[in-house]
């Protein structure tokens, strides 16, 4: 069968993988012929060739595949004429194809209005590689632009200018708003003050007269007679299918353009198919990539005799212009009778959301979102799907669900026949076949379906497919934390116990296979501390630690390390602080205090830290664990003891549970702060444990943090008495530390816990599990055995040893370290 | 000249005994500092350089070291990117330079690190 393709764009390109994955590659001769020089390349990311994207590395596939396949690839080379009769299609290069089954792939070609002027220097097309090149060239001399067209891709022009550096950039758009076929004149209007922002103006309902200009371009003439003078002007106001070889050749085609194609993707000759953006499906013209991919689908899999229609495809697209997100799914234009509306509109953050729903409430019909799209995936799959409503449709426009309710809490409820990957058209049903047939990890997913390899748009969505698939088979989703242990880290922590492990080698020995890695070998100590506190560096443990713990410091720019001595709820006596600023002194660190009521010292070489450790442990110091994933700080506020509104002493308290809980190892740091009333001075809302004084006793909030994500800590118990609190304390930590996966917060680790607040309260406080007494026990034990680390070191000799950059010549500092000045101390030099 | 580049100078670097079991250590032999490593369940041991590419830190002898299906690894302390002990390659990142490695010898309890001549040149 020989089937010659004209056209090679993303849709010819696609339709070539298609039908070559399903048929054998000796049984088909395919010939491709594009007019352009370059192999298909994707056109949808054109704009990142502005942000230095190379013409090669935007390609589908190199020359060399197209060879590898054995396809012939004739690019630059136009065909000119089909001959029915005969079955032979002419190219312009002389060259003369037979074929069997011919497709037509050959896309769009700008839309130019009829506007007197087009032809003038410094007007282009937004199409094509060639394009932009040009663009780029005459941008050299220009300052100022204009793109013609406020749609999709008129707006992807607009970037192309701001990225070529023109400043003072216009949009114009023949209708009252942008983007008239996704959204409504609302989204349009926060959208245009959104591009404002970014320089971008923005002038609708304007029609242009003519262009100005002698040779060179000079502005525009509106009809309402007013004038825009502009340098360079991009017009990009519409597609018009190319449709001229099909017509030349008798194909039946539409009034306005484009091929007329059944179900099939055939045209009026039913050995000649048309595909894409040149293809006329029930008097509609697709301008998107995915539909175009179905139609390659369709086709390749009509040719390999398998049982497949096209019947229409969904327009709902998303993405970022401008970096805007904009998205439109389902039918976003319902008449208003027929539906009702909810929208949300946030104008300081540039958030419009929309969405039509049936007048019974119970069906989605479409919607619109501006600003912020993350719920789009599970509103796109509850329109496709007719999925029934919440109770409260205005939830679903609450942007994204909290990190860690229930994974795929949504994807279950949807229907295999679900598409999730509209580019590469794979539906739910397929992932989880996939899944079924031990594709277990979305990389492998990825590879054997394609889904999420185009857009990425759905990788959370096939993510969650995959949890959910094998949660559903009854496996259990084995959380394991690396290749060289098949156990989640609370199996872990239980085998060791039991067995009453030692050693990371031991572990080894008994649960693991090959030599352990930077991820579990910090994980396993991290267990090995939490459960005998034995000193971190003994027994052979010492490489097993991550390179901070390694070191009793934490690693700093250059490859000198900071110290930080424990300051029980932040607070010191005048003789200690003279202490930290003589060591600081004698040994050249940069001080600084830290956020948790702690001084830091910057600086300092490997070989010098047990020499300045020495000096603090003299002076009554202690090591303050900031290398390490375990207790940092309880931060205090001064409280009752000089407070006017202090109800109770939350220094004391603080110190109390700082000297309490300090060595304490667990899966992450742990951070915890005490206020003496609720005017909250200390923060304690957002540290992993915080108390807060009450009239009554105290308050304890758990699971906070700042960071990246901050979250609030939730009350755990109200109005406790000191002892109580601490014993609700020591089996929150206990039961943390044994059940939370490795570098988990605690909030995080809250977040994905079943049963929520609710359940840990159960724990804690109700004791639920039995497991009260036993965990109060742990923990006193490790009370119990806590030494300070660095005093260990000190007084050891073997394990000062360590302490030195060059084994062969232990006195010498790393020669290449290198500080500079800033307001009077010192800093890390630069890294390049 | 090919043949006297290919040369290869065996220089002592320390006891066995002072490297940590599968840990590093830090060895310097002239200007140059070269991380060398020992891995004790298999009694292997490997060098490389110091210099961690990434950021041109003084590094990878302070680096987690572990293995990845059997080929052994060292993890630079600073932003942990993984390199090939075998071949110093990159494993986390196929755009970062790659690592000298350096051959190793062990006999009666003292190790040796093999260098090439023009380095024993230019370093001694």
């Amino acid at each position: 069968m020989k089937i010659v393709v004209i056209g090679n764009g993303m849709v010819g390109y696609k339709f070539c993988e298609k039908l070559l994955a399903k048929s054998a590659k000796t049984s088909v001769e395919l010939v491709v012929f594009g007019e352009e020089p370059r192999p298909a390349y994707d056109r949808v990311h054109l704009t990142s060739w502005f942000e230095g994207k190379t013409g090669d590395e935007l390609l589908m596939a190199s020359t060399e595949w197209y060879a590898q396949q054995g396809i012939r690839l004739h690019l630059a080379d136009p065909v000119t004429a089909i001959d029915r009769e005969k079955k032979t299609v002419q190219a312009h290069s002389g060259i003369l194809e037979t074929y069997d089954y011919l497709v037509l792939a050959t896309g769009s070609a700008a839309f130019v209005p009829p506007i007197p002027g087009v032809e003038k220097k410094g007007v282009f097309l937004y199409r094509t590689i060639e394009d932009l090149e040009m663009m780029t060239a005459y941008a050299l001399h220009a300052r100022t632009g204009t793109v013609i067209g406020g749609g999709l891709l008129g707006l992807e022009a607009a970037k192309a200018l701001l990225d070529l550096g023109m400043t003072n950039i216009h949009v114009v758009e023949f209708a009252p708003r942008l983007m008239p076929r996704q959204i409504d004149d609302k989204g349009s209007l926060l959208l245009q003050e959104k591009l404002g922002q970014l320089g971008l103006k923005v002038l609708t309902s304007k029609n242009t007269k003519k262009i100005t200009g002698e040779d060179h371009i000079t502005g525009l003439q509106f009809t309402d007679d007013t004038f825009l003078k502009t340098d360079m002007l991009v017009i990009s106001a519409g597609i018009k299918p190319r449709d001229e070889l099909a017509k030349a050749a008798g194909l039946e085609t539409g009034p306005r353009g484009g091929i007329v194609v059944n179900d099939q993707l055939q045209t009026s000759d039913s050995s000649i198919y048309a595909i894409g953006e040149c293809a006329l499906y029930q008097n509609m013209i697709y301008g998107l990539v995915a539909p175009g991919y179905e139609m390659a689908e369709v086709v390749a899999a009509h040719l390999s005799s398998e049982i497949k229609a096209f019947t229409g495809f969904d327009m709902s697209t998303r993405l970022k212009l401008v970096g805007v997100e904009v998205a439109s799914f389902g039918d976003p234009f319902s008449p208003a009778g027929n539906c009702h509306s909810i929208v949300f509109e946030d104008r300081l953050k540039g958030i419009y959301k929309r969405i039509d729903i049936t007048p019974d409430g119970q069906q989605l019909l479409g919607g619109i979102l501006i600003g912020e799209a993350s719920a789009y995936n599970m509103l796109l799959q509850t329109v496709k799907n007719k999925l029934a409503l919440p109770p409260d449709p205005a939830t679903l426009l609450m942007g994204p669900p909290k990190e860690g309710t229930p994974a795929g809490a949504g994807v279950d409820a949807l229907p295999d026949e679900a598409l999730i990957c509209s580019c590469e058209s794979v539906s739910k049903g397929a992932i989880c076949e996939a899944v079924t047939a031990g594709h277990e990890s979305f990389d492998e997913i990825k590879k054997c379906t394609k889904a999420g390899t185009c857009c990425g748009g759905c990788a959370p969505m096939v993510k969650d497919i995959i949890a959910t698939t094998l949660k559903s088979q009854g496996k259990y989703i084995r959380n394991v934390i690396c290749e060289h242990f098949t156990y989640s880290r609370q199996e872990m922590l239980d085998l060791i116990r039991i067995k009453s492990l030692r050693s990371f080698d031991e572990v080894l020995d008994h649960y693991g296979q090959g030599d352990g890695c930077e991820i579990c070998k910090p994980a396993v100590a991290s267990i090995l501390a939490s459960l005998w506190n034995d000193m971190i560096l003994a027994k052979g443990n010492d490489t097993a630690q991550d390179s901070n713990d390694r070191y009793l410091a934490n690693i700093q720019k250059g490859g000198t390390y900071s110290v930080v001595p424990r300051i029980p709820g932040g607070e010191i006596t005048p003789e200690k602080l003279i202490a930290i600023g003589e060591v600081a002194q004698k040994y050249n660190l940069y001080t600084k205090i830290t956020g948790g009521q702690r001084i830091d010292l910057f600086g300092a070489h490997l070989s010098d830290l047990p020499l300045i450790w020495k000096e603090l442990i003299d002076a009554g110091f202690e090591s303050g664990h900031a290398y390490g994933k375990a207790l940092r700080t309880v931060k205090s506020c001064v409280g009752s003891t000089w407070c006017r509104f202090g109800l109770h002493d939350s220094v004391s308290y603080a110190i109390r549970i700082e000297e309490r809980y300090r060595g304490l190892r667990a899966p992450h740091k742990i951070k915890s702060a005490v206020s003496g009333c609720i005017r909250e001075c200390a923060e304690a809302q957002s540290k992993d444990f915080g108390i807060i004084a009450t009239e009554k006793g105290w308050n304890l909030y758990v699971c906070g943090n700042g960071g990246s994500k901050p979250q609030h800590a939730v009350l755990l118990a109200a109005d406790l008495d000191s002892e109580t609190c601490i014993r609700y304390i020591d089996r929150f930590l206990m039961f943390y530390i044994k059940t939370a996966d490795p570098l988990t917060r605690t909030a995080t680790w809250l977040n994905k816990l079943d049963g929520g607040i609710d359940y840990l309260r159960n724990v804690v406080v109700q004791d639920s599990l039995g497991i009260g007494a036993q965990l109060e026990g742990e923990m006193q034990a490790l009370v119990d055995s806590y030494k300070c680390e660095w005093r260990e070191v000190v007084e050891n000799p073997e394990l000062r040893r360590r302490f030195s950059h060059f084994i062969n010549s232990p006195e010498e500092k790393d020669p290449t370290v290198k500080f500079e000045t800033l307001r009077n101390q010192k800093k890390a030099a630069e890294w390049k | 000249m090919s043949i006297s580049s290919t040369t290869i100078h065996w220089f002592l670097a320390c006891k066995a005994s002072d490297v940590p079991h599968n840990g590093g250590v830090c060895v310097k032999y002239g200007e140059e500092q070269i991380a060398l490593f020992y891995f004790a369940r298999k009694d292997q041991w490997y060098a490389t350089q110091n210099l961690c590419p990434h950021r041109k830190q003084m590094a990878l002898s302070r680096g987690m070291t572990g293995t990845v299906k059997d080929e052994p690894k060292v993890a630079c302390p600073f932003h942990k990117k993984t390199f090939s002990l075998l071949d110093g390659r990159c494993l986390s990142d196929e755009g970062e330079c790659a690592l000298t490695v350096y051959p190793v010898r062990v006999t009666d309890g003292l190790v040796y690190i093999g260098v090439s001549e023009e380095t024993a040149m230019v370093a001694v």
